[in-house]
């Protein structure tokens, strides 16, 4: 055993204030987590808490102010290498069509490009895709542009997934559709996966363990819950047993409190 | 966004005329054309009309010149083929132009973009640059690289090259922070970043100038030709001026109109077949 596929200890990020000279913004103060090998762990927290943060510091994209970070046991420098990033936002190459994208790893890492080609096919067939590879993004749904992106990751076999709400811009049947195709792709080899979302049912649905996030600035994880529904899980299904209702009303009174003070503090300023 | 102005104006003909058919318009077309014509014909034509401005009848001849004499004169360009060196050399001038212009602004454009350093001391020199009007550098590139093409492609590069330039620095500072990040997290290095991010982002900017630089290119060529030459088709156009030839002076514009529109075809067609991948805003999103 190497150690867990992520941690992150006493981590504290601080930006500098673009507008006001001298004055400092606290996103994360000592926030301390762990996502085990095979392990899919949520962070929930209200908006601005600075999970997009975490996730960058976990990605190697950003340097915490204070802190350390290991992945798969050994202390991350640069890029995290072992680790797949599914962003929010729009991530795909507008120039490329949908195979060319997907084998851009594969390309970066020095593959013969038939090669590349074959397993990027491979892929596309494997989240839905066949017979889209000439298409650009452009020509795609915003579900299927959300596949693409998924195997364009999985392609490099990457030992932890880091995913930034990467359903949040769909529509609530696609978004289910694809948490389903999610817990299918992950339960084949179950890589390990921190994924942040401020949905509190899709982190319930979906993970083993939900850490909560307190309200920014300075948030830090308040709370952790051990999610033990049964898996195969199907995420229309499970919201439905008395464990999931159970939980999230658990978890939401814990999380009510979080997002009120958020947003009396947002009022204030 | 590039090419959203090419859009609206499709979008505006479409209504403005939505009921009047392909053919109709270039119907209505050749017959304005047409008028114009016979009423150039009529106006110049010695002893058609009476007489009423120039007390001598071929007074508007001389100062207008006539149609018939000027397709006389391109007809007679082409089928003795004395134009096709002029416009080979007026060709090879904007081409070399465009050529060295998009490369070099290419290059430079990345270049700043890319280092904070060179942007912060180069800044004021290239706005100073590009605000100076440049045409009234062509004598001084006379001077110094002579009467052949050299000073024409020289002269045609300044005027390209700071189109290529702005748009490949915005360009490069405008690529989504997103896909950067994308990229670098499947493992791209610098390098590649360059290659496969940077470039092909930059590239999309400077086809969306190239109706621009290969028209300000062109118009490189004719106004250095003009200026002082012993070829091309700005040459033609200043001799017959010396001798006040008007046809032959409107026969030389109306072959540079032919064709700057044949280049705009041409780039209009590349432009297509290599921008496939840029959302039109007419085209719904396929699902």
């Amino acid at each position: 055993m190497i150690g867990p596929a992520l941690l992150l200890e006493h981590i504290t990020c601080r930006f500098a204030s673009r507008e006001r000279q001298g004055e400092r913004y606290t996103a994360i103060q000592d926030a301390t987590l762990q996502v085990g090998s095979g392990e899919f762990v949520c962070v929930v927290g209200p908006t601005g808490c600075g999970k997009s943060t975490l996730l960058n510091v976990a990605a190697g994209l950003l340097q915490p102010s204070a802190g350390n970070v290991q992945a798969l046991g050994e202390p991350l420098a640069g890029i995290n290498r072992r680790a797949g990033y599914m962003f929010q936002a729009e991530s795909l190459m507008p120039w490329r069509n949908a195979v060319d994208n997907v084998l851009a790893g594969l390309q970066f890492a020095g593959v013969e490009r038939g090669e590349a080609q074959r397993r990027a096919r491979e892929w596309l067939a494997r989240v839905g895709l066949a017979g889209f590879e000439q298409r650009y993004p452009h020509e795609l749904s915003g579900g299927m542009r959300k596949r693409v992106a998924l195997a364009q990751i999985l392609i490099l076999d990457p030992r932890l997934l880091l995913m930034d709400e990467p359903f949040s811009a769909l529509d609530v049947q696609t978004r289910q559709l694809m948490e389903n195709e999610l817990l299918d792709l992950w339960s084949a080899d179950r890589k390990s996966v921190l994924f942040i979302t401020h949905d509190l049912e899709e982190a319930i649905a979906l993970s083993d363990r939900v850490i909560m996030l307190s309200a920014g600035p300075a948030s830090h994880p308040i709370g952790e819950f051990v999610i033990d529904l049964p898996r195969p899980r199907d995420v229309n299904e499970i919201r439905l047993t008395t464990r999931f209702v159970e939980l999230h009303g658990e978890m939401w009174h814990k999380m009510k409190n979080e997002v009120l003070k958020g947003y009396a503090r947002s009022r204030q300023n | 966004m590039p090419g959203a102005g090419k859009i609206s104006s499709q979008a505006g003909t479409r209504r403005a005329s939505p009921r009047i058919s392909r053919a109709r318009r270039a119907l209505y077309h050749a017959l304005l054309l047409g008028g114009l014509l016979l009423f150039w014909y009529a106006m110049t034509e010695p002893g058609l009309i009476p007489p009423f401005y120039f007390d001598d009848p071929t007074r508007a001849k001389f100062f207008f010149g006539q149609p018939l004499a000027v397709l006389h004169r391109i007809w007679s360009w082409f089928y003795g083929g004395g134009i096709y060196l002029h416009l080979g050399v007026t060709l090879l001038e904007t081409l070399l132009a465009f050529a060295f212009g998009t490369v070099l602004g290419l290059a430079l454009g990345l270049w700043l973009a890319l280092s904070p350093t060179a942007s912060m001391l180069a800044d004021p020199y290239l706005k100073a640059m590009n605000a100076m009007p440049r045409v009234i550098l062509a004598p001084i590139f006379a001077v110094w690289f002579g009467l052949g093409i050299t000073s024409k492609v020289v002269f045609g590069i300044t005027l390209v090259f700071f189109v290529v330039f702005f748009n490949v620095y915005q360009g490069v500072k405008e690529v989504s922070p997103v896909v950067l990040a994308n990229a670098r997290m499947l493992g791209a290095s610098g390098g590649q970043l360059l290659r496969y991010v940077y470039l092909p982002s930059a590239t999309s900017w400077v086809f969306s100038s190239l109706h621009t630089s290969i028209g300000l290119a062109f118009v490189g060529a004719v106004v250095g030709e003009y200026l002082g030459s012993a070829k091309g088709v700005g040459y033609l156009i200043h001799q017959a001026e010396g001798v006040f030839d008007i046809d032959t002076v409107l026969a030389g514009i109306l072959v540079l109109t032919v064709f700057a529109l044949i280049l705009d075809f041409v780039v209009t067609q590349i432009e297509t077949r290599l921008l496939v991948w840029r959302p039109r805003m007419t085209e719904t999103e396929m699902l």
